[in-house]
């Protein structure tokens, strides 16, 4: 009878690791693809930014920490003298500037917008829950194109208030700060407002009801019981919409021109006109820890979130 | 593909081997602290075309024992025979046994003719076949009007009668019910325990039936086993369940009974005198197996004892009338005992009683010695 | 809620002041430009601002531009194959981290495939296109592949997401059902999983369709010259003149996103639960 024991939960053992060999053989394809299309670039990314720059782009296999240094700092070609890179830190600053203020207006506008969708009866609900998906399928391109075209010089808005004789020439609003600002908030508002709503779905209103019943006005119901019940929600929305900001590309190249640039431009760079191909590679693993650091915050928060509320 | 596994001996002998045959079957989770010993080397031999119960509370392992003679898990240790075949290991679709789930798992994607079909299918049977047997399932369940309607657009009913169809379609040796009936209400639920007994009948399958209803198991079955923590506790007919329970859970378990200390003062084999508590004697037999002690608890129903005004001289049991509730179709009435225990007897109304009870008086309490079983403990 | 008096409107728990304002606001920001966008797509003359009358010249025009007509079918070719092999292999990848007992390398599994939501698309770009610089120098291959490979690889979390989200939702007890049935493993998913399965596999198929359809970053990185797709066809042209062709371009590309959620959503209705 005990060797029938052992022969048992050999058995067992074999189902398990059988189930675990399953597992992985369903996910490898999928894995290996990711892998070398996606992970696996990564680290090479990561090689490169110790390699020497390349006379017509690409690389010299030679150890160097020049990309690195030049992220922040700047060798004057004449004296040699040692400066910061004004350029690379204005973008830099510029990029996380914008991205704060995007994250901040997505969030004033969305969280109206998705406790407006929440509370609607459940019948309209889904029409307005497919009304605010469209956008977000919508082409990036198409979107940040739609902006251009409402606020350059020939744009409608302008053409309109020249036209009603508002103003006599047209306002400056593209290429400026405010325009990458305002197609950035445009074309990631959606990514603010559906985790918004996910949390929000799940408001259990009595809880809303219990604290007017003790005596509390609207604007403290607001404060003091919503928001933080749907905090997770925030929390995600704002990630979604941070992360893409700082790297945006095509929203600051099409809204920006040339001269306004954010990190996802000075990348681009590098790999084109720049002939900088490490330093690109250097940039590139600045972003990339940057949202390493907020995702590791908000997985910290949620955390924390969740052993509080138990 | 899968053929019919219905390799039972020869003839003769298939009707003395029992249907399902579980020899010490041991179930256990986890390891080390997480630990839960399921099932405890549970030994039942389960007749064919019987409607065999197992009964016991949430957590007692009688759905663990099922899905091991289903096959949806594997005994630690232990055999798990099938008409004299060792299925302890097979996997599902290669025994001759199907079950119908507590949440009934119709294929929602498929209609009832299609779900009856489905284990048929499987095996292979031809057309023809298929589509007389799904006939005659659909009028053996009264559902033949709906054969082409979706799962999902049928009531709870409906749907636990296309999963008893479902499962009997491909004539199993043994059928496995899981709590069928936990999901109907009162009415259906008794509507249906009266169908599951035809059905029984009619198709001559071994049925396996799980519940922690006592009353159904009672009311439907051939045979009871009464599980708790792992373990068989008892095995009988409903009747020598209720009237001879040997273990304290047991007689709890099924219906209420009242617990009475006792005695022994002489025993011979399996007759034994007892002295009760109050001083009377009484004979009993005592339950197999028992080991001789001295100290015994004795059980009595509270149907079979009867209460008389004082001074009846033989009383078995004297005491102060505590409670009387009143139930429509009985009246109970609860009587402190000299020991400070409780002793309740239960008592049908007539129109012709006469006699009446206050709370407060002494009273008689008196029972046949044939009524008193001693526990095992 | 308190019953109203006569004349008093009764006490609404929902309401926020100001919110159903901002939120209308927002919806009408949001398709203002697009709405804009498409209308000028008709007009007759190129300003935006000056309505010249309807005209469909500009679908004409894009429809004959051959480069237009280039980008188009490549960005179709592209997103089509790419959504189906990221939707074979999300699938497999899905059943192989769904209802499994939980083993030391799933967490792991997880991350790799979401990865690409987690990284910004321009640290994808760029490391890609170091890869396969590497790759073309080495072994001379070029073509569509590296194109396909990498919309295949971004595409897979989408699809995978929508599979597995159907897959956690299935009662497991349908297949343990079947099994008891005589099911041997392999017919219990022809005949039970898959069926139930199949509209997350669509949902998944059409969202890396999409995806795989509008992704410019990416795809501006890889590409070789000559491998235009129309996202990249179009930011090429916005730094020459504009014309309304590239709204036309836009307007029937965003019909084609409203039919795809519209799908979507159809999809979930139909099928949810």
């Amino acid at each position: 009878m005990p060797q029938n024991k052992a022969i048992m939960s050999n058995l067992e053992e074999e189902a398990r690791r059988r189930s675990t060999r399953r597992s992985w053989l369903l996910s490898t394809p999928a894995l290996l693809v990711l892998f070398c299309a996606a992970s696996g670039p990564l680290l090479i990314v990561l090689v490169y930014s110790f390699l020497t720059s390349g006379e017509y782009g690409g690389v010299v296999w030679e150890f160097s920490t020049d990309a690195w240094f030049n992220v922040v700092f700047l060798r004057d070609i004449f004296d040699d003298t040692l400066g910061l890179a004004d350029a690379h830190l204005r973008i830099l600053w510029r990029s996380v500037k914008l991205s704060f203020f995007t994250t901040a207006t997505t969030l004033a506008i969305g969280f109206p917008t998705a406790y407006f969708i929440a509370t609607r009866p459940r019948t309209t609900r889904n029409i307005w829950l497919f009304l605010i998906t469209i956008p977000f399928w919508t082409n990036l391109l198409i979107r940040t194109f739609a902006i251009l075209e409402m606020i350059r010089n020939q744009g409608l808005i302008n053409m309109v208030l020249l036209n009603l004789e508002i103003i006599d020439s047209p306002i400056r609003m593209i290429f400026t700060d405010f325009a990458i600002m305002v197609g950035m908030t445009y074309v990631y508002l959606p990514l603010m407002v559906l985790p918004l709503y996910a949390s929000m779905e799940r408001l259990d209103f009595n809880l809303v009801e219990a604290a007017y019943d003790l005596y509390a006005s609207r604007s403290k119901v607001l404060r003091r019981v919503i928001i933080p019940l749907v905090k997770p929600g925030i929390i995600a929305g704002s990630i979604l919409v941070f992360i893409p900001s700082l790297g945006a590309f095509v929203t600051p190249r099409v809204l920006g021109g040339g001269k306004k640039m954010m990190l996802g431009n000075l990348i681009e760079l590098q790999f084109g006109a720049g002939r900088n191909w490490p330093l690109g590679a250097a940039l590139s693993i600045t972003l990339l820890s940057i949202v390493m650091i907020a995702l590791l915050v908000y997985v910290r928060t949620i955390q924390k979130d969740s052993d509080g509320l138990r | 593909m899968t053929e019919h596994p219905r390799t039972a001996p020869s003839g003769s002998e298939k009707s003395l081997a029992a249907a399902i045959n579980a020899e010490r079957v041991t179930k256990v989770f986890g390891s080390g602290k997480d630990k839960v010993i399921a099932l405890a080397e549970v030994t039942v031999a389960i007749q064919q075309n019987e409607f065999f119960t197992l009964l016991g509370p949430s957590g007692c392992g009688k759905t663990t024992l099922l899905r091991l003679i289903a096959g949806f898990d594997h005994p630690t240790d232990g055999v798990i025979m099938l008409h004299g075949r060792d299925i302890s290991h097979l996997p599902p679709y290669q025994r001759s046994v199907n079950t119908v789930f507590q949440s009934y798992a119709l294929f929602p994607h498929m209609t009832v003719a299609q779900n009856i079909s489905f284990g048929l299918e499987m095996l292979g049977k031809s057309k023809d076949h298929i589509k007389k047997t799904v006939g005659d399932m659909l009028a053996l369940v009264k559902m033949a009007e709906l054969r082409d309607r979706r799962t999902d657009q049928i009531s709870g009913g409906q749907q636990q009668r296309v999963a008893l169809a479902r499962a009997l379609a491909p004539q199993p040796e043994v059928l496995l019910l899981d709590e069928p009936l936990a999901a109907l209400d009162y009415k259906l639920r008794k509507e249906m325990q009266i169908e599951l007994k035809r059905l029984q009948h009619e198709t001559g399958i071994t049925f396996i039936f799980v519940t922690h209803d006592q009353e159904e198991a009672l009311t439907m079955s051939d045979r009871v086993a009464v599980m708790n923590a792992g373990r068989i506790l008892q095995i009988g007919t409903p009747r020598q369940i209720y009237n001879h329970p040997v273990e304290r859970f047991v007689a709890d378990f099924i219906g209420s009974t009242n617990f009475l200390a006792a005695k022994v003062l002489a025993s011979e084999g399996r007759s034994a005198r007892l002295k009760l508590s109050s001083g009377k004697e009484v004979k009993v037999e005592l339950p197999e197996g028992m080991v001789p002690a001295d100290r015994v608890t004795a059980v009595v129903r509270p149907e079979y004892a009867q209460l008389f005004a004082k001074d009846q001289n033989n009383s078995d049991l004297r005491g102060v009338l505590e409670n009387i509730v009143y139930f429509g179709t009985d009246t109970h009435y609860h009587i402190r005992l000299p020991d400070e225990t409780r002793f309740v007897i239960r008592r049908q109304n007539r129109l012709e009683d006469t006699e009446t009870f206050d709370v407060g008086q002494t009273v008689d309490i008196a029972f046949k010695p044939n009524s008193v079983q001693v526990l095992r403990d | 809620m308190t019953p109203g008096t006569k004349k008093r409107k009764p006490f609404s728990l929902k309401k926020q002041p100001g919110f159903g304002f901002i939120a209308i606001a927002c919806f009408v920001m949001l398709y203002a430009p697009i709405l804009i966008l498409i209308v000028y797509s008709f007009n007759l003359g190129e300003n935006i601002a000056v309505w010249e009358g309807f005209s469909l010249q500009w679908y004409v025009s894009a429809w004959h531009n051959e480069a237009v007509q280039d980008a188009a079918l490549r960005s179709l070719t592209l997103a089509l194959q790419a959504s189906i092999y990221a939707t074979v292999l999300a699938t497999m990848a899905a059943l192989g981290t769904t209802r499994t007992r939980p083993f030391s390398g799933l967490t792991a599994i997880y991350v790799m495939i979401n990865q690409p939501l987690m990284v910004p698309e321009i640290v994808t770009a760029v490391a890609l296109l170091t890869v396969f610089a590497i790759i073309k120098t080495a072994t001379g291959i070029q073509g569509m592949i590296y194109l396909v490979a990498a919309h295949t690889a971004f595409c897979i979390p989408f699809a995978y997401l929508p599979i597995r989200a159907r897959l956690e939702g299935m009662d497991l007890m349908l297949e343990t059902a079947a099994a008891d049935l005589y099911a041997a493993p392999w017919k219990t998913f022809q005949r039970i999983t898959l069926p139930l399965l199949w509209p997350g596999i669509i949902a998944g198929a059409m969202l890396a369709f999409v995806i795989s359809l509008d992704d410019v970053v990416i795809t501006e990185f890889v590409k070789s010259s000559g491998q235009e797709t129309l996202p990249t066809y179009m930011l090429g042209q916005l730094r020459r003149i504009i014309t309304p062709e590239i709204n036309a371009i836009s307007a029937v590309l965003v019909s084609l996103s409203i039919i795809v959620v519209g799908l979507f959503f159809v999809i979930d209705k139909k099928f949810g639960k």
